[in-house]
């Protein structure tokens, strides 16, 4: 199978959307593009329930192809590695899925084949994880009660970068956050292998409280495209963009 | 997730329940749970009054990747590393909701902490050097254990023998650990990446040390260096492997047998071993003399058996 990449959004958030389209709604548009929505939904350590709104964060995740996770800020790192690294595996399994049905014309899901081809697969799908190219969008909420957070998130990003760059496949990592004022996302790092500068982007912004998660969401799914570096949107609809060598 | 709904179903199997196999009829009858982590559960069963472990999960693709390394390490003659794999099938409920399971040896066994609870403080050096012995062992055929931690380690008697459990994090060498715990992770504390090469190892095992030293887990503050330099000068029961631990963080040690060596000769040498000795005599708190009079006999036995097969493996290697 040729190298391909990998696109996901990772969006972090702490509440349910407020204004503009539904998030869920533009997830399965972004998943259709063959973009993952990944979303974790993070907690203050003393919160002790799950606040109104979070479900949203699963039913995101859901529609987007990705996986979710509510979590306290304490685990934060470990998730949000945790949540890329299944989501990739997630993707490629289909991928790897897709490619059997045709080889063998039938209507077999990963869980149905019997143990040892399922553990063939998973050989596959665990090369692929390794050496496939990934660039992950990440969309941080921004909104006055993250701001607190955000030393957290910072940490928790630097740390994905530590393990996602032990892969020999490239990386790429944008990261952007909302709301803004005037429009729906504000870029903080552009595309870059490394997120060794992430300690300086995060500006020490506190709006008010909406949370126009549809829209940042929208507008993210368009970064992909704008660069040329792992090719144009031209094969929208596959899942694992073939780049070749 | 969705997992988290499902995992429900088979966190608390009655005892005497039954599971039978999908794809190759082999029944099981569960005992007890043994304990539970991230992506499965645990239980004690039993076919043919034989006793097993049955691991049951709901995430197929990580059983089956743990199933994948415990495959690959019996197909290894001599040493066995990990308990071996007994069974691979699909458990479909009652409710018709379908359950990967792997079913492996049961090690019965006793946590390495609680082991050393009480044992005189040679005991932790010895432990290390069964686990750097099957390290070396992994090492060598290019994979690194990633996960390695005080829970995925038990201590099997008699004789007493340190067992690695839990693969999950195993990774080949070269490639980006597939599984870490924080505070045993190199990443974590700043001395390092998170590839995979026999060093990642060592490093975890230094940090079993000081976990067994001082009886929990801590965290890594705003100097994650400075913290764990401070936390290795204020354990007495550490000091004699200090060099060694150091010699581990500066990566001074490519591969286990270098490290393997080094405490083989330092715990042999009686001098140094003895002065050791007299600053500090427990790993942790004391109990009945008796017993540790009888412990220090066994650790003698199995110190000189340990360097015995040492040698010998050595010679083989060569
Ligand atoms: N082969 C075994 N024999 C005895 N106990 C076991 C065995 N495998 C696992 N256990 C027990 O089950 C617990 C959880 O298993 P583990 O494989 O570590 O789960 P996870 O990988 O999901 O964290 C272990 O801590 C241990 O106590």
């Amino acid at each position: 199978m040729k190298k391909g990449t990998l696109k996901q959004i990772l969006l972090l958030t702490d509440g349910c959307s407020n204004q503009g389209e539904d998030p869920v709604a533009v997830a399965a548009l972004a998943n259709n593009q063959g973009i993952t929505v990944n979303v974790i939904g993070v907690l203050d350590d003393d919160q002790s329930e799950q606040p109104d709104g979070l479900e949203e964060v699963e039913a995101i995740a859901m529609s987007g192809g990705g996986v979710s996770q509510i979590v306290y800020q304490k685990a934060l790192s470990q998730t949000v590695q945790m949540v890329t690294k299944q989501a990739m595996t997630q993707t490629l399994q289909g991928v790897v899925n897709q490619e059997l049905k045709q080889i063998l014309g039938e209507k077999q899901t990963f869980e149905e084949l019997p143990p040892d081809q399922r553990g063939e697969v998973m050989e596959v799908v665990e090369d692929l994880g390794e050496t496939c190219d990934l660039e992950v969008l990440v969309l941080v909420d921004t909104s006055a009660s993250m701001t607190p957070k955000l030393s957290t998130v910072k940490e928790a990003l630097f740390d994905l970068s530590l393990s996602l760059n032990a892969r020999s496949g490239n990386n790429r990592f944008s990261i952007f956050c909302f709301p803004n004022k005037i429009k729906p996302i504000q870029k903080l790092m552009d595309w870059t292998p490394e997120l060794d500068g992430i300690s300086k982007v995060f500006p020490k912004l506190a709006s008010g409280g909406i949370t126009p998660t549809g829209p940042a969401l929208k507008e993210a799914m368009y970064q992909f495209g704008k660069k040329s570096l792992f090719g144009s949107m031209k094969h929208a609809s596959e899942p694992y963009e073939e780049t070749g060598y | 997730m969705q997992v988290n709904h499902t995992k429900k179903l088979v966190t608390n199997l009655k005892r005497g329940t039954i599971i039978r196999g999908k794809w190759n009829g082999t029944k099981y009858q569960v005992i007890q749970k043994l304990g539970e982590g991230a992506c499965g559960v645990v239980y004690l069963c039993e076919r043919n009054g034989v006793q097993a472990a049955l691991k049951i999960g709901t995430d197929s693709s990580r059983i089956i990747t743990e199933v994948n390394v415990l495959k690959t390490f019996q197909k290894v003659q001599g040493k066995r590393l990990g308990p071996s794999l007994l069974d691979v099938d699909d458990w479909v409920t009652p409710d018709g909701i379908t359950f990967p399971y792997y079913v492996m040896e049961y090690l019965r066994g006793t946590e390495l902490a609680s082991f050393l609870r009480g044992k005189g403080k040679e005991w932790l050096g010895v432990m290390m050097l069964q686990l750097l012995t099957d390290l070396e062992e992994l090492h060598d055929q290019g994979w690194v254990f990633g996960d390695l931690k005080t829970d995925n380690l038990l201590v099997t008697t008699p004789p007493p023998k340190l067992r690695l459990i839990d693969v999950g994090g195993t990774t080949q060498t070269g490639r980006a650990i597939k599984e870490y715990t924080e505070f045993y992770d190199r990443g974590y504390w700043q001395r390092g990446s998170r590839k995979a090469d026999p060093s990642y190892d060592l490093f975890a095992l230094t940090m079993v040390m000081l976990e067994i030293a001082y009886g929990s887990r801590f965290e890594r503050g705003a100097q994650p260096k400075q913290t764990l330099e401070k936390k290795l000068q204020h354990a007495p029961v550490l000091k004699p492997y200090r060099p060694l631990i150091q010699k581990v963080w500066a990566g001074g040690y490519g591969h286990s047998r270098e490290m393997k060596r080094d405490l083989s000769s330092m715990l042999s040498s009686p001098a140094k071993y003895k002065a050791a000795e007299m600053k500090n005599t427990r790993v942790s708190r004391r109990k009945e003399a008796e017993k540790t009079s009888f412990a220090s006999a066994e650790a003698i036995v199995i110190f000189i058996s340990v360097i015995l097969f040492y040698f010998l493996y050595s010679i083989v290697a060569w």
